[in-house]
């Protein structure tokens, strides 16, 4: 809340007539476009929708569970809700690999100037050596890097998802559609399925909302909340601290005006604050089950 | 009685008698004759020696001139019909026909061996004779007689009393097998019944508890046989009541008092015991027979018959005290007994005294010989016998005061049959009724230490108990269904019908096609050979919380009471996914008797198992439709924690594991160490916002410059 008030340090001391004058406020930096956005809040909802319906199954031997299973109405709609999550979660995923496409034809022209040009989310050199300086940096033994488009955990996180929609979704379809799969896989496939999905998803929803909550979110410096993955916007102020090479090479190719917006009316990120918060709930609230369910009521 | 007085001084005798005791040629030479006196009789009397001449002269009978000779003396005169004296007002015939004397049993004798004073006296004689004794030659019958109910009133006087000659005649004597007998079988119960007929004399003057003796008699079985069927071993009055030794009941020597009758009785009913065993047990029949009715308690005397059973000896009698409302014992017991009770009850046509057996009808108060409580087991034998080895009936041998009887279950003078509704032992009030002991807090509940409590809440809500109380289906099992009505004994006992050996075949009892099925499966003491203890029904079913098996409480049960056996099996069982969405409280997953079957449980290995090779798919398919034989490889129980068992998902969790420890690790060091940094950072930021604050709250013109610029 802290940060809000000085974020908004400005307009708090504006009256509201002053701020409906007020045609142009500081201009913000656009980081991420409406689909981009879109898709997230999707993957949000459908990873939030498998991680409960599917933790209630693993976790089957805690009241928590058993109640969460009551409450979306019984196992056989908490299977059908964490189908149709898959779904959407696969829908998702295929929408951002169109939207890869799209990009690399639109504004790329190729796939070696989109995975290998500077705004790449490949790994690269640079990041090592960001990744090295970092550690430099936490142990006071150098300044903070100069991070550029995207940082090395951020890639990590995006390849996250790759690995876990393919581990998780592959497990999972053979979960789906065993009889399928057993008619080119022993039985015991199943089983093996079953393990490695439910391990999985333990990985990828302990480390979401855990580690990614604090990277991109939770850190103080923006505690408590980044809402730039909703909103799309950066303050101009906010990018060049972050990701200053960035914003250097956006001046030094002059792009940056091409990419300033206005910020998002105040109702939007109003709504959006709620749906973060939500989000941001039931994830904290998934890693204390999972925590008590992994250690305090293990079987 | 009139035949008595006219007949006053006549022979009575049976032949029978005189030729057992004595041989006739001795009678000849010692007291009976004296051959050569020479004998004074009267006109009459000659007349009598005359005929007894003529009969003894006839062909085929053997007789001592000399005898002849004395006796037709007397006959001279006592021939003559017309001979006769007065005694008091009445003319007394004397006449003596020779031809039957010639055909008595006493033929052999002369006049004198009986009319003794005779002997040597001129005739005519003096009159009256003295009385003739019979006892000179028939000793024990004399004996008898003289101390039976008749012999003492012929010494008190009475004029009603019988003597000898009022039964047997006098001259006319025949052998008891002649049919012409008056004594013969055929005729006693009217030589009986000339005095003990309704109307009679004694019937009405004297002491005789009976009625209607005659007319019953002859309508009894006894009386059919003996004078319809002409069956002449039919039983006559002096089978019951013997010839000589007629005493009444209240005599300890009567044939006919209470500890007497049953042996009389068995002189013709042989081994009635055996008949009768099922309601008096053989062995108390003469041991313990103050803890019996006697016969006639059931079959009345003189109404022998199939209608026997039909009236209490004395139940008026008892009622005349005990329909007093107001009626205490000394030590303030009620002793009202409300005879509609006993009217309407099981023992409607049982008599007072057959249950309080030990009356004595000869006493004011014939129930003050009572000693004995009640013992129904004198009718209800055999569940006297089962009843005293069960918990029950141990408890009342220790003298425990809560020890149940028969009463406290059934009641007392009410008795109603378990099938009548109003009964306490009817099927729906059962549970109510053992529940009176067995429920929480009440004194049964009180002492018992075992497993089971609230058992009749508990029963009341299972699958029995709602049939029972909620359906109303009186077939439904109620607590005497599986612990039986009279043998209750502990689980512990083997020989109980709850004991785990027992308990299949008491489920069976209803359950029958379940138990053919359990006694083949592995569960079974018959296939299963182990020193373990193998389950029985109420291992997965309980005991007395029994609940429908095709509803969601028992389904989800299931897993762990197969679970405190199969441990092993079950703990992995939970870890697969049926384990998991079960657990999740629902039904619709293969629960363990889905696979291996409900009772039908064999081994795998046994071919007609479901979960054989050959029926192992067709199981999966109940659920699975389309379930193949690659599908049915899934391991139900498989844990990853076995790597030689399941070396495939043992390190497949290990690897997973190490991938997620390791993830954890590095992204839990990364965001450690960032930690203090970013808070660094954010300090810092803080402290250029404060500044930035206070350089624009110093110069407000400034920032409304800025604004004015903006628009």
């Amino acid at each position: 809340m802290a940060t809000e008030v000085e974020i908004r340090a400005p307009e708090g001391q504006m009256t509201s007539r002053q701020l409906a004058e007020r045609k142009a406020p500081e201009r913000e930096f656009v980081r991420f476009t409406r689909l981009q956005r879109t898709l997230h809040a999707c993957m949000i909802v459908s990873f939030l929708s498998l991680a409960l319906t599917g933790l209630s199954l693993k976790f089957s031997y805690t009241g928590w569970a058993v109640t969460l299973s009551h409450l979306v109405g019984g196992f056989q709609t908490a299977g059908f809700i964490h189908r149709t999550a898959a779904l959407v979660m696969f829908g998702t995923f295929i929408t951002h690999l169109v939207d890869l496409y799209r990009l690399k034809k639109q504004e790329y022209g190729s796939w070696r100037k989109l995975l290998l040009g500077p705004n790449t989310m490949l790994p690269t050199r640079q990041d090592w050596k960001q990744f090295a300086a970092t550690m430099k940096w936490f142990v006071g033994a150098g300044p903070r890097p100069q991070y550029g488009r995207w940082t090395y955990w951020e890639k990590f996180d995006y390849f996250a998802v790759f690995w876990g929609i393919f581990i998780i979704g592959s497990s999972g379809l053979t979960l789906w559609f065993p009889i399928f799969f057993t008619h080119f896989l022993p039985g015991s496939f199943i089983n093996v399925a079953t393990i490695i999905h439910s391990d999985e998803a333990l990985l990828a929803t302990g480390f979401i909302f855990t580690v990614h909550f604090f990277n991109t979110h939770l850190r103080p410096e923006k505690f408590p909340m980044d809402t730039t993955v909703f909103t799309g916007h950066v303050p101009l102020a906010e990018l060049k601290r972050d990701t200053p090479l960035e914003y250097e090479a956006l001046v030094a190719s002059g792009q940056l005006e091409a990419y300033l917006e206005e910020p998002q009316p105040e109702i939007v990120v109003k709504t959006i604050r709620v749906f973060a918060w939500i989000a941001l709930g039931i994830g904290f609230s998934i890693v204390v089950w999972i925590i008590y369910a992994m250690l305090f009521a293990y079987r | 009685m009139k035949r008595a007085t006219v007949q006053g001084g006549g022979h009575t005798d049976r032949g029978q008698g005189c030729r057992k005791n004595l041989q006739p040629t001795t009678l000849i030479r010692s007291r009976c004759l004296v051959p050569g006196k020479k004998l004074f009789l009267s006109q009459s009397h000659y007349l009598f020696l005359f005929f007894l001449l003529g009969t003894f002269s006839l062909p085929g009978r053997a007789v001592e001139p000399s005898q002849g000779a004395d006796n037709d003396t007397c006959l001279a005169c006592h021939s003559d019909k017309t001979l006769s004296t007065k005694r008091g007002a009445q003319t007394v015939s004397l006449f003596v026909d020779g031809k039957k004397f010639s055909a008595s049993v006493h033929s052999g004798l002369s006049c004198t061996s009986c009319h003794a004073d005779l002997e040597g006296k001129d005739l005519p004689h003096d009159t009256p004779l003295k009385k003739v004794n019979c006892g000179t030659c028939h000793t024990q019958e004399y004996e008898q007689h003289s101390r039976s109910l008749h012999g003492k009133a012929v010494a008190r006087g009475d004029p009603l009393a019988p003597r000898c000659v009022d039964c047997h005649g006098n001259h006319d004597i025949l052998p008891i097998k002649d049919s012409r007998s008056a004594v013969a079988p055929l005729k006693v119960p009217f030589v009986c019944g000339r005095c003990h007929r309704e109307g009679t004399p004694v019937q009405t003057s004297r002491k005789i508890d009976q009625h209607d003796i005659l007319e019953n008699y002859s309508e009894s079985i006894h009386g059919e046989g003996l004078l319809k069927k002409g069956l002449i071993v039919a039983p006559n009055c002096a089978s019951c009541h013997t010839p000589h030794s007629i005493l009444p009941h209240t005599d300890p020597n009567s044939s006919i008092a209470r500890r007497n009758i049953a042996t009389t009785c068995t002189k013709c009913h042989a081994q009635i015991e055996e008949v009768h065993r099922k309601t008096i047990k053989g062995e108390l029949w003469e041991k313990k027979s103050h803890m019996l009715p006697a016969c006639v308690d059931c079959h009345q005397p003189h109404k022998v018959r199939k209608v026997f059973y039909t009236q209490g000896m004395a139940d008026a009698d008892c009622l005349r005290c005990h329909s007093n409302e107001h009626l205490k014992s000394s030590d303030g017991r009620v002793m009202f007994m409300r005879a509609s009770e006993v009217a309407g009850s099981r023992h409607a046509k049982v008599a007072c005294s057959q249950c309080h057996s030990e009356v004595n009808a000869s006493r004011v108060r014939p129930c003050e010989t009572i000693t004995h409580k009640v013992d129904c087991a004198s009718c209800h034998a055999e569940i006297g016998q089962l009843y005293q080895r069960s918990t029950h009936g141990q408890l009342l041998a220790k003298n425990d005061p809560n020890a149940p009887t028969c009463k406290e279950c059934h009641g007392t003078h009410h008795v109603l049959g378990r099938h009548d509704p109003q009964s306490f032992t009817f099927a729906t009030n059962v549970p109510t009724l053992c529940g009176r002991c067995h429920r929480e807090g009440q004194k049964a509940a009180l002492r018992y230490v075992g497993t089971q409590h609230e058992i009749i809440q508990h029963y009341t809500e299972s699958i029995h108990g709602k049939g029972l109380l909620k359906s109303g289906l009186t077939v439904t099992a109620t607590c005497n269904n599986c612990h039986t009505a009279h043998s209750v004994l502990p689980t512990s006992d083997p020989n109980s019908t709850v004991n785990p050996k027992n308990l299949p075949a008491t489920c069976g009892a209803c359950h029958h096609g379940i138990q053919e099925q359990f006694v083949q499966s592995v569960h079974s003491t018959l296939i299963t050979k182990t020193d373990k203890e193998l389950p029985v029904c109420s291992d997965c079913h309980s005991a007395h919380s029994i609940r429908r098996t095709d509803e969601a409480g028992f389904k989800l049960d299931i897993m762990d009471r197969c679970g405190r056996c199969h441990e092993q099996i079950a703990v992995t069982y939970f870890e697969t996914y049926h384990g998991k969405v079960s657990r999740l409280g629902y039904t619709k997953t293969a629960k363990c008797y889905d696979c291996h079957g409900a009772h039908d449980i064999l081994r795998v290995t046994d071919p007609r198992s479901h979960l054989s090779r050959a029926n192992v798919v067709a199981t999966c398919q109940k659920c699975h439709a389309t379930a193949t034989r690659r599908f049915a490889g899934y391991l139900t129980h498989a844990t990853h924690h076995d790597p030689k068992k399941y070396p495939f998902l043992f390190w497949s969790f290990w690897g997973m594991t190490v991938l997620l420890i390791g993830t954890f690790l590095v992204g839990g060091v990364h965001t450690l160490l960032w930690l203090p940094r970013a808070i660094q950072m954010r300090r810092k930021l803080r402290a250029a916002e404060e500044r930035e604050k206070a350089a624009s709250s110093l110069s407000p013109e400034q920032a409304s410059t800025s604004a004015a610029e903006d628009d």
